[in-house]
């Protein structure tokens, strides 16, 4: 036994290191709060889309419309912070070098990814509030307390599948080439998934192939919650849930890989 | 240095990535409380070896250990401090923010006042990192490097692109941590920072620890000495001298390498008494660098031949 081990060395208590995770959940946070490039787009997108189309052209629609567009835009406005405060923030701190010096630091491992899920989750809090709001107040939507929340759990826990696909963008491109990568992403999903809009309006082939995106299961989920839903509940929480764990399981390797 | 005392390793490492050898069986110690500069030409393995004692990479072979355990084991990096060449922090983040969460990674760290009197920041804390100068901004690296009290503080080219007025503050604050007990280890371009700061100066070039020893040490490998002076001597005449390795005119003086500065210097001024403004210098550790590395050069191409 030599010296090296003999001189004490202070420990991590478990209470320092909850406050770790803590800090990076909160930094993260903080960060994107104040980054409006990445908010204002982020909230006003799905907001003025609903302003638009479920409020101020919405005497041309059925009277479902304002639920419906509650749905497929909340779906819309979480793929968002998944995508891009994840995947697109992921494959730039890999680049910058502030993924390697956390790396170096001795930084909980799994504090990094924790605290962008929390700040994407936060974000999707934030964009379902706005959403609802518009939707009860604006457009006179009227839906039972626990339809609102259940609403709201959905959109925050809705987050997570996307968080799991940006995380395996951002393993795979890295840089400034990422943004242009889950745009590529983003806009044609939210489109195909019938989010801009009803897939019935559309060619049957593109209807067909609609339950491979995941952007549909969510949006067949929240029209469930809001009343419209066409059943198979079950099933659409299982294929996301099959989504989430690939993307991780395929980034994972990746980043056990190349770092 | 008794064995004792080491508090980090690299011991025979190579690592090669794809056809490039990064390091060639490297031989590296650290120990407790002094300054080591790690110098060498770009793609010399400074910043691979500093990578591998970090846990960013893994050696092919050998054997790599800090604190005597595996660098990516988070036990022994929460007693290291780090500042690595590029590293974009988060720009919306404000100062001490940063600090601060550093400083959440470790059992026992400084307090942020603390972190920032020693790295004389106290008055940036409230500004976001984004506004900061590119001093003001290594400052402030420098600050969360030492959030954890750190034993070894790792510093990869912790003055690239400062002005003289910033390195120099950046020079003190790495003194007082030595003098606070921490081992610093630093990769550089500048001389004259290892010069300036270094207990111990390992040479690296080609992936092995071609020189090591005192700055004091690696300058005694060069035996020539610098001559200075405005004289009416001409230079090819000096030139023709023995022990004149070289003698030419520049910007109006009279420059001359030499191994026998005394001797040289006494015929210059018996030569011309009307001669002025003499200087002699000992060769710095650019011209040892110069030389350590030409050496190793000629002793690879004689080992190829043969």
């Amino acid at each position: 036994m030599n010296t090296i081990d003999s001189i004490a060395t202070p420990v991590m208590t478990t209470g320092r290191l909850v406050n770790a995770y803590v800090q990076e959940a909160k930094s993260e946070c903080l960060r994107y709060m104040r980054n409006p490039g990445f908010l204002l787009p982020t909230l006003l997108f799905p907001s003025v889309f609903y302003l638009m189309f479920g409020i101020f052209l919405a005497h041309s629609n059925s009277a479902d419309a304002p639920r419906y567009l509650l749905a497929s835009y909340g779906t819309f406005g979480v793929m968002a912070p998944g995508l891009f405060g994840f995947g697109v923030s992921l494959a730039l701190e890999r680049d910058t070098g502030l993924l390697t010096l956390k790396r170096a630091m001795p930084m909980p491992p799994g504090a990094y990814l924790l605290g962008k899920m929390c700040m994407a989750m936060l974000v999707a809090a934030t964009v379902s509030i706005i959403l609802m709001c518009m939707a009860v107040f604006l457009a006179g939507v009227s839906l039972p307390a626990s339809r609102l929340a259940a609403f709201f759990v959905l959109e925050v826990l809705g987050v997570l599948p996307f968080c799991a696909l940006g995380l395996l963008v951002g393993t795979l491109v890295k840089g400034q080439g990422a943004p242009g990568v889950v745009n590529l992403i983003y806009l044609p999903m939210a489109f195909l998934s019938g989010l801009w809009f009803p897939l019935s309006i559309m060619p049957s082939f593109i209807q067909s192939i609609a339950p491979i995106w995941p952007a549909y299961h969510l949006d067949q989920l929240a029209l469930s919650v809001v009343g419209l839903g066409q059943g198979g509940i079950l099933i659409h929480v299982l294929v996301l849930l099959g989504f989430t764990t690939a993307f991780l399981l395929l980034a994972a390797r990746r980043l056990r890989r190349y770092g | 240095m008794n064995n004792d005392t080491c508090i980090a390793r690299l011991d025979q490492v190579g690592k090669r990535y794809g056809a490039i050898v990064a390091l060639d069986g490297i031989n590296l110690q650290i120990h407790r409380g002094e300054l080591l500069a790690l110098l060498g030409p770009n793609g010399a393995g400074k910043s691979t070896s500093i990578g591998l004692l970090l846990g960013l990479h893994r050696a092919d072979s050998g054997s790599v250990s800090l604190f005597g355990r595996d660098p990516q084991d988070i036990e022994a990096r929460r007693r290291i401090g780090v500042m690595l060449q590029s590293a974009a922090l988060p720009p919306t983040l404000k100062v001490g923010e940063l600090i601060s969460l550093t400083a959440s990674y470790y059992p026992a760290p400084r307090t942020v006042a603390e972190c920032a009197a020693f790295a004389d920041i106290g008055d940036l804390l409230d500004r976001r990192y984004s506004t900061l100068s590119g001093g003001q901004q290594r400052r402030v690296q420098f600050a969360m490097a030492l959030a954890g009290r750190p034993e070894i503080l790792f510093l990869d080219e912790p003055t690239v692109g400062m002005d003289i007025v910033a390195r120099q503050a950046l020079w003190a604050a790495m003194r007082k941590a030595v003098a606070a007990g921490c081992a610093v280890v630093l990769t550089t371009h500048y001389l004259e920072e290892a010069e300036a700061l270094a207990d111990r100066v390992c040479v690296i070039a080609k992936g092995r620890v071609v020189s090591e020893g005192t700055v004091d040490a690696l300058r005694a490998h060069v035996a020539v000495r610098r001559i200075r002076c405005i004289t009416s001597t001409a230079a090819a005449t000096v030139a023709a001298w023995p022990h004149v390795l070289s003698a030419e005119c520049v910007q109006g003086r009279l420059a001359i390498a030499t191994a026998e500065a005394e001797s040289v210097v006494r015929r210059l001024l018996d030569t011309d008494a009307s001669l002025s403004e003499l200087e002699v210098q000992r060769a710095g550790l650019a011209e040892a660098f110069t030389e350590i590395t030409r050496e190793t050069e000629s002793t690879d191409l004689s080992q190829e031949a043969a």
